[in-house]
């Protein structure tokens, strides 16, 4: 075959399948016009794509380019059909590019979104959801706590009184002591809650914000339980690959205590680092103690969290404010 | 905490760097906040030799200088020093270094000649305050090196978070024995290298309340607040700067230098972490000391010139007339050491720390002296700091260190506490043997006696958080590292607490509000509303909105507003939140405080367009008081699964309350009332309240309220059952009815009039259209209901419907004297 030749083929069979395609009615669907254009590639297509090999060597690089043209052209005129079928040739006013009628789409709250997740990660752990008064006596959430009297711990926590001996709770720990009181153990329970500092409001404090509290309490509960039950809690929320350690640091009411960091991208651009996810502990004795349990017999763990510092960096939030001025065009972006 | 890694080393000598000693203490001991490391503005500078000097032909003060700076090429430096001898090496900036102070060094002209670098003063450095000159560097190092490398600068800041339990780390020896504790080095035994031999044999009188030798008296009458008191004389002091060692360390933690006797106190503050005081001996009345109680209307003038008055009750010291310091926060300005001090008498004394506390609050004054006090220091070490503290001050400032007057008790120490290791394995969930236990006590400064099992561990005096047997388990565990414990997961009991209902009940409603549209927010709870019987709070952040709200729709409102003041006029919020009333009263125990009424809530708000816009409906309707009774309705449905919802009209602002057949009223819509501007459409708001908070007290004190039969049911309630009806099987018939309706008869009447009348057999009663104007008399409406009827068995007759219709409109009229709008 000469090449002058190959290349009126290959226009010839071009026109072929253009030709093909117009001459269809337009309500024919995409997957019939596909079958009768392929039953008129399936010969001469193939046939010229062998061709190719019998032409002399000075010639084959034109012709596989006819060759590519003409694939591409066959390509082109299906998508045109389809262009034609999608915009509804059938009912000419039927623009179906147009939007969708639209319902407001409600949204939780980021910090809500983050509790419900550690929430239900929890319940698959064994745990339970308790609730306490957000307005406090000072027994719950300092006495029975251990925190001693006249003493600097209680400076780690501005307070905002109520009264003489009522305060708003600096800490959803009072839960711990109030569930203990109330329900022998076993117990398993997690406790979200609103709890209040003296803090200014400003991009990094709030005077009231939410805390996420733990507690386990049984007997032959120990420090291996805490270890195994908050590193798995960090598989689960943060990725299986993630590393998790657990350093000293100080709360009245445990002992030992400690904090669990993970490593975490803080989407910074400074890559890994570790980062203080919660404080936790072996439940004090003292705190046993003052809900009436016997220390002896019963062991526990605890740990607190604060759900908002977890929402900032998960959703890129930069200035606290944001999560309680309540502006909708903030709220809407946490639409599902 | 701020700890010098240089300094450290002078009490643990390790050759770990700054980084490794970070992660020990941060992995076995206290929380790393950072590491600064100081010099760094230094690393640019090299050393540089001068191998010409000349006059600078323009200038009779500059010289122009060749200087070899290690790059090979011998660079012009114009230089305005006194002090340039050639030969000799100085601290050298290259062009395009940036000088500590911001400036950056370029090559440039000075009068005519060319200068390619600068040749330092230590002020350039920021190594000193003022100097002669530029800073000759007595050094065999190469031209080129850097500095740092040669000068003793290069150090770095451990900032340490030290909480509350572990006053013991707020010094550097403090740090230093944890560090020997975790990397097994050990420690330099005192002295410490900087002070060199403070081995002293001075004149000692001592008394339990009163000391007195040469005629300096030491007298308290307040053994409670101030157990002991020491009191060390030096006299022949000469009082100026420092020497540069001191100057040094004391920069190295951010301290500036005031006078060599006061830097000698903050030393040891820092050091040792006690705190130590110099008084002027000439200015106390009487060579005299008392520390006593306060009496009404005392004040002092402290050092920082400030006179604060003295609340009755706390501790003060005095001289032979007058108040003259804050016990254990800060000495006075009457009795301060200044450049004419010959004899000092250094304080060095234990104050309780509540007693402190109480001081520190009443003056408002906070020291590192009270931050020490208050959180307790070494009762064991006072003697052993007065004597190096005086040693020191006459090594920096000259004089003869004595006589010592100590009064107060000897420090005795606490019974030991044991330590099982069957209890230590029991918290821990592993065993550790007795020898590793006993090593890691042993490294903490414990003495350890074994018997059998049990540990008797006498803890030592600076460590005032080991009182309990649990204490000890935390050192052991932290000393081995936490990390290296197991983390597999046990079997464990499921627990026997039930998720609370309120928990459940919120879930549901915020999921129903989302599927609505309405997007959750939460906004602080503090509100200006408010009465003598709304809680408060007694210190609140705001004067103007000290109230714990009443209601979360006055919330939402003020969040409306704050969107409006932003141009959003589509609000559609909710919360579910705690509102509180007022007192419940007592409690259960009559001593108990007093706490607020406490309920959960859910609240919403909604104004602007029911709908995105759409081009099928470019301005869609705004909300209306309908959309808020709808909401009002999937409220209650997911709050209250099952219980039927009565809408019971109210007085405006309110629009209805919501009334729950066994629970009572339970909510409201309202129009709400807000500070809008004129594009705003209007606002409707909703309110539920989910349940109460129990806050009364499950127990006393010690005690719990567990039920005999300990178990409780852990599942909650299933919402009421619902029961499929089977599909009709026969065809409907319905019919309309347009009725003239006037405007004092409620449509619910007209309804319930209908549903008596229309029978058992009234499958649907819709109220499909509201109709005013053209035809209608005033005072009047017109109301359409399509009424749906059904037999279970067979078909309805045309001549059945036709009669039910007639018998509807008789009954109308007669109750009602309603009729068909005419046609």
């Amino acid at each position: 075959m000469q090449l002058s030749e190959y290349l009126a083929q290959a226009e010839s069979l071009a026109q072929a399948a253009r030709a093909l395609l117009e001459g269809l009615d337009p309500s024919t669907r995409v997957d019939v016009a596909k079958g009768a254009l392929n039953t008129l590639k399936d010969d001469q297509l193939s046939a010229l794509q062998g061709a190719l090999r019998s032409l002399p060597a000075d010639d084959r690089r034109a012709a596989g380019g006819a060759f590519n043209t003409l694939k591409n052209d066959i390509q082109n005129a299906l998508d045109a059909f389809t262009a034609r079928q999608a915009v509804g040739v059938g009912d000419p006013l039927f623009d179906p590019t147009m939007p969708a009628r639209r319902t407001w789409q409600g949204s939780l709250h980021p910090v809500t979104i983050v509790i419900d997740e550690i929430c239900d990660i929890f319940r698959e752990l064994g745990f339970t959801i308790a609730l306490g008064p957000e307005a406090e006596t000072e027994f719950y959430n300092f006495g029975a706590l251990n925190f001693p009297p006249d003493h600097p711990a209680m400076e780690l926590h501005d307070t905002l009184y109520l009264g003489n001996d009522t305060v708003l709770r600096t800490h959803t720990s009072p839960v711990q002591v109030r569930t203990l009181q109330n329900i022998a153990p076993p117990v398993r329970v997690l406790a979200p809650g609103q709890v209040y500092r003296r803090d200014f409001f400003d991009a990094t404090h709030a005077p009231a914000f939410m805390q996420l509290e733990g507690l386990a309490v049984d007997e032959g509960i120990s420090f291996v339980d805490l270890k195994a039950t908050l590193s798995e809690f960090a598989r689960r929320f943060y990725g299986k690959s993630r590393r998790v350690r657990f350093g000293p640091s100080y709360f009245p009411f445990v002992e030992p205590g400690a904090q669990m960091d993970v490593e975490v991208d803080l989407n910074d651009g400074k890559g890994l680092r570790w980062v203080e996810i919660l404080g936790c502990g072996m439940v004090h004795p003292h705190v046993l103690q003052a809900a009436g349990l016997d220390s002896e017999r019963y062991t526990g763990w605890a740990f607190g969290m604060g759900p908002a510092r977890i929402a900032m960096s998960r959703f890129d939030i930069h200035d606290i404010r944001l999560l309680y001025d309540s502006d909708v065009r903030f709220l809407e972006q946490f639409a599902r | 905490m701020i700890v010098s890694h240089e300094w450290l080393k002078q009490f643990v000598p390790h050759t770990l760097s700054a980084d490794a000693v970070g992660e020990l203490l941060s992995r076995h001991c206290v929380t790393l906040d950072g590491i600064e490391r100081l010099g760094v503005a230094l690393e640019p500078f090299v050393v540089a030799q001068v191998v010409e000097a000349g006059r600078h032909p323009n200038s009779e003060r500059l010289w122009v200088t060749k200087v070899d700076d290690g790059s090979g090429t011998l660079l012009d430096v114009v230089c305005g020093a006194p002090n340039v001898v050639v030969g000799n090496k100085y601290p050298f900036a290259r062009t395009g270094t940036t000088m500590p102070g911001g400036v950056k060094i370029e090559k440039r002209k000075i009068r005519g000649e060319t200068s390619n670098g600068m040749l330092c003063s230590p002020v350039e450095l920021g190594l000193g305050q003022e100097s002669d000159g530029i800073m000759t560097l007595h050094t065999e190092a190469v031209p080129g090196t850097p500095i740092l490398d040669v000068l003793p600068i290069a150090d770095s800041q451990l900032i340490l978070d030290v909480l509350p339990n572990r006053p013991d780390l707020l010094s550097h020896r403090g740090v230093a024995r944890e560090v020997a504790a975790i990397a097994g080095v050990p420690r330099t035994p005192m002295p410490v290298s900087d002070l060199g031999d403070v081995t002293l044999d001075v004149p000692t009188v001592s008394g339990t309340t009163t000391a007195s030798i040469d005629g300096i008296t030491v007298r308290v009458d307040d053994s409670t607040s101030c157990p002991v008191y020491m009191a060390i004389v030096i006299r022949g002091v000469t009082v100026g700067p420092s020497p540069a060692w001191l100057v040094k360390r004391l920069d190295s933690i951010g301290q500036r230098t005031i006078s060599n006797v006061v830097d000698a106190t903050n030393y040891v503050l820092h050091g040792f972490g006690q705190p130590v005081h110099a008084f002027d001996l000439a200015k106390l009345h009487a060579s005299s000391i008392v520390v006593r109680p306060t009496v009404a209307g005392e004040s002092v003038v402290t050092l920082d010139g400030v006179t604060r008055n003295l609340a009755v009750g706390t501790t003060v010291i005095c001289d032979g007339a007058q108040p003259i310091a804050l016990a254990g926060v800060m000495g006075g300005k009457d009795t301060e050491v200044t450049d004419t001090t010959t004899d000092v008498v250094l304080e060095v004394a234990l104050f309780e720390p509540r007693f402190v506390r109480r001081v520190r609050q009443s003056a408002g004054l906070s020291t590192d002296a009270s931050y020490r006090f208050e959180r307790g220091v070494d009762p064991a070490a006072i003697k052993e700091i007065a004597l190096v503290g005086a040693a020191l001050i006459a090594q920096v400032a000259g004089g003869t260190v004595g006589p010592m007057l100590a009064v107060g008790t000897p420090f005795v120490a606490a019974p030991p506490v044991a330590l099982r290791l069957t209890r230590l394995a029991r918290v821990l969930g592993v065993a550790v043997s007795e020898p590793v236990a006993v090593k890691r006590l042993e490294s903490l400064g414990c003495a350890v006696t074994v018997d059998g099992d049990v540990l008797s561990v006498h803890t030592p005096s600076w460590r005032n958080d080991l009182l309990l047997e649990v204490d000890l388990i935390e050192e052991v565990a932290r000393l081995g590292g936490f990390d290296t414990l197991p983390d597999d997961v046990r079997p464990f009991r499921p627990g026997n607490v039930p998720d609370h209902p309120l928990y459940l009940s919120g879930r549901r409603v915020r999921d129903a509000l989302v599927g609505l549209g309405l997007s959750e927010t939460r906004p602080m709870p503090f509100t200006s509303l408010g009465d003598a019987n709304t809680p408060r709070v007694r210190n609140p952040l705001a004067e103007d909105e000290p109230f714990l709200r009443a209601s979360l729709l006055d919330t939402l409102a003020r969040r409306a507003e704050y969107n409006l003041s932003r141009m959003q006029g589509n609000i559609r919020l909710f919360e579910v939140g705690n509102a509180f009333g007022s007192s419940i009263g007592s409690n259960s125990d009559t001593s108990s405080p007093r706490l607020p009424r406490e309920e959960v809530r859910v609240g919403a708000l909604i104004m602007g367009a029911r709908r995105p816009p759409h081009f099928t409906e470019p301005q869609p309707p705004a909300f209306d008081v309908w959309d808020a009774k709808a909401i009002a309705e999937q409220m209650v449905r997911a709050a209250f699964p099952g219980e039927t919802l009565t809408f019971v009209p109210a007085e405006h602002p309110t629009v209805w309350t919501l009334s729950i057949s066994n629970r009572g009223s339970v909510g409201r819509v309202e129009r709400l009332q807000l500070d809008r501007p004129v594009w705003a459409t209007d606002a409707f708001g909703v309110e539920l309240a989910l349940g109460v908070i129990t806050s009364v007290d499950v127990a006393p004190p010690g005690q719990h309220a567990h039920a005999e039969d300990a178990k409780t049911n852990v599942s909650s309630p299933m919402p009421a059952a619902i029961r499929a009806k089977s599909l009709p099987t026969t065809p409907s018939a319905d019919f309309d009815l347009a009725l003239l309706v006037p405007n004092h008869i409620h449509a619910a009447t007209v309804e319930a009039t209908l549903r008596v009348a229309a029978g058992e057999l009234l499958e649907q009663l819709v109220l499909f259209d509201e109709f005013r104007g053209a035809g209608i008399p005033d005072g009047n409406r017109s109301l359409a209901w399509r009424l749906t009827f059904r037999h279970p068995e067979r078909t309805l007759r045309d001549k059945e419907i036709e009669g039910r219709r007639a018998k509807l409109l008789a009954t109308l009229d007669k109750e009602l004297g309603i009729r068909t709008r005419a046609t």
